[in-house]
């Protein structure tokens, strides 16, 4: 409510305002205002709390053109290794031949796209899937750990303390999606971590960034109203391997049977 | 108290300060704090810097470019996806300079026709598409627009003739199969094209005897694929099936 408000709806209340009520009513209208302004800008500056959120992403497989520019992002914002093997995200292709037998490759992560592209001689279908840590909400990795150094924060990430890591290598056996590595320089173990360091300034992930078609979606399943909301109603989603109970939290769209 | 209790209590006293004093001086200090692990690292891993500014980090000094992009149809390619990660250039615009991909190579990364990407987006052949001419030359990439107005069919059916574009029926205009009354691009509904709805239509091209290129595979018409009809297993559109 404000001011102008006030002074067109109060002649209908009464033939005769005093003068006393008009200011009153101003003064309250003013003093709402100033409250309003100030809430906003409380809220603007509240510090990020993670008990408010929780992470998840969304991956469409039929908008996925194997370009890459994930891996290649992904790369550079999180200064992971440039030598192959090493990878907090990459791509996959799949392909399916007419006898059912599946291939599946992932050239270099797919850091350079897919430069030699699948022969079409008796190829059933082939397609390219996004992978990366599920951040598991149940997670496999950090009930192996044996100091501690992995663990799922309060919005819903799974991340490892470098400093405590003893590079014992338990939890790079026991992901079930081959999501974590040896980092070749400090030996301790690495992986996707949703780039915690730009959601937390309300950025997207890097490679939800630079996906040019929108296959990856990312979004906090606590807002009722996200891209990743949005991306949940609108398609059939399955998770990989649900079958192990990791409750994943990377969410696939259009994901074919043989994708493992 | 019997002398050996006092020295057992002695004992035990002296091991459990020692436990205390030694969680108190080798367990870090914010463990527990939140969980098994120490509080602290969040903040660390929280400080580690963004290389990628984002979109609109862009958009504050380049709006023109941003206008026009948003609006295209690369609006869903972020600007760092060819001009790399931007976050040092927005701290000093001047020192760091991003790189604008102008080699021929770059594009076909995400337009070059491959089998594996999704039917309907667009490629091409980049062997045979324009030899030598750099992309940028035809095609404005923060404004991409097919280099003429697209006609005929492809006005409505784009993910239809895209996909025939890279398949091996891609020199039949549409019309070879599809009767198209006129009245069809006035009324769409009202007057549909026809299809073709016999075996001999595809074996007019297809059947042992036809004439036509070698190239064009030639099969038993009576007898090929039982009792299917020629589109219930092949897609005439992008008849994918070689062997």
């Amino acid at each position: 409510m404000n001011e102008s408000d006030v002074n067109t709806q109060a002649p209908l209340d009464g033939k005769e305002i005093s003068e006393e009520r008009r200011a009153f009513l101003r003064s309250c209208a003013l003093a709402a205002s100033t409250l309003l302004f100030v809430g906003q800008g409380e809220a603007a500056e509240a510090p990020y709390n993670p008990r408010e959120h929780n992470y998840a992403m969304g991956v469409d497989v039929d908008r996925c053109i194997g370009c890459g520019r994930c891996v290649e992002a992904c790369k550079a914002e999180n200064d992971v290794p440039r030598e192959p093997f090493y990878f907090r995200t990459w791509v996959e292709r799949y392909m399916v031949n007419v006898r059912g037998e599946t291939v599946v490759d992932s050239p270099q992560g797919g850091i350079a796209g897919f430069p030699t592209a699948a022969s079409e001689k008796g190829m059933l279908r082939t397609f390219f899937v996004p992978k990366l840590c599920n951040q598991c909400a149940n997670p496999p990795c950090v009930q192996v750990c044996p100091v501690g150094a992995t663990f799922s924060t309060e919005d819903g990430v799974v991340l490892v303390d470098s400093d405590y890591c003893i590079g014992c290598r338990y939890c790079i056996q026991a992901c079930p999606y081959g999501a974590r590595y040896l980092d070749p320089r400090t030996h301790t173990a690495d992986k996707c971590t949703f780039c915690y360091h730009r959601v937390v300034k309300s950025l997207l992930p890097a490679c939800v960034e630079v996906c040019p078609t929108g296959a990856r979606v990312f979004g906090d399943l606590r807002q009722r109203s996200s891209p990743l909301a949005r991306f949940t109603r609108l398609t059939k989603i399955q998770a990989l391997k649900p079958h192990l109970n990791t409750e994943p939290k990377v969410y696939y769209a259009n994901l074919d049977g043989e994708v493992r | 108290m019997p002398q050996q209790l006092t020295r057992l209590l002695i004992v035990f006293v002296a091991l459990i300060g020692g436990l205390v004093a030694a969680r108190h001086y080798l367990l870090p200090r914010t463990l527990g704090e939140k969980g098994h692990y120490r509080a602290a690292v969040l903040d660390a891993i929280a400080a580690r810097p963004v290389r990628y500014a984002g979109r609109e980090a862009c958009a504050v000094c380049h709006a023109d470019v941003a206008e026009i992009h948003g609006k295209a149809r690369h609006q869903t390619v972020s600007c760092e996806v060819c001009h790399g990660p931007a976050a040092a250039h927005t701290e000093a615009p001047t020192e760091h300079k991003l790189p604008a991909p102008r080699e021929r190579g770059y594009c076909p990364l995400c337009h070059g026709y491959d089998p594996s990407r999704p039917t309907g987006f667009p490629q091409i052949d980049p062997v045979a598409h324009n030899p030598l001419k750099p992309c940028i030359s035809c095609h404005n990439p923060h404004q991409p627009e097919p280099p003429h107005v697209p006609e005929e069919c492809r006005a409505c059916h784009g993910q239809i003739a895209r996909m025939k574009a890279v398949s091996p029926h891609v020199l039949l205009p549409c019309t070879r199969c599809h009767n198209t009354p006129v009245q069809h691009k006035i009324t769409p509904r009202a007057a549909l094209p026809d299809k073709p709805r016999t075996r001999e239509f595809c074996g007019g091209c297809h059947a042992q005897g036809a004439s036509g290129p070698k190239e064009v595979p030639r099969i038993h018409v009576h007898t090929h694929g039982g009792r299917y009809l020629c589109w219930q297993c092949h897609y005439p559109h992008q008849p994918e099936l070689q062997e």
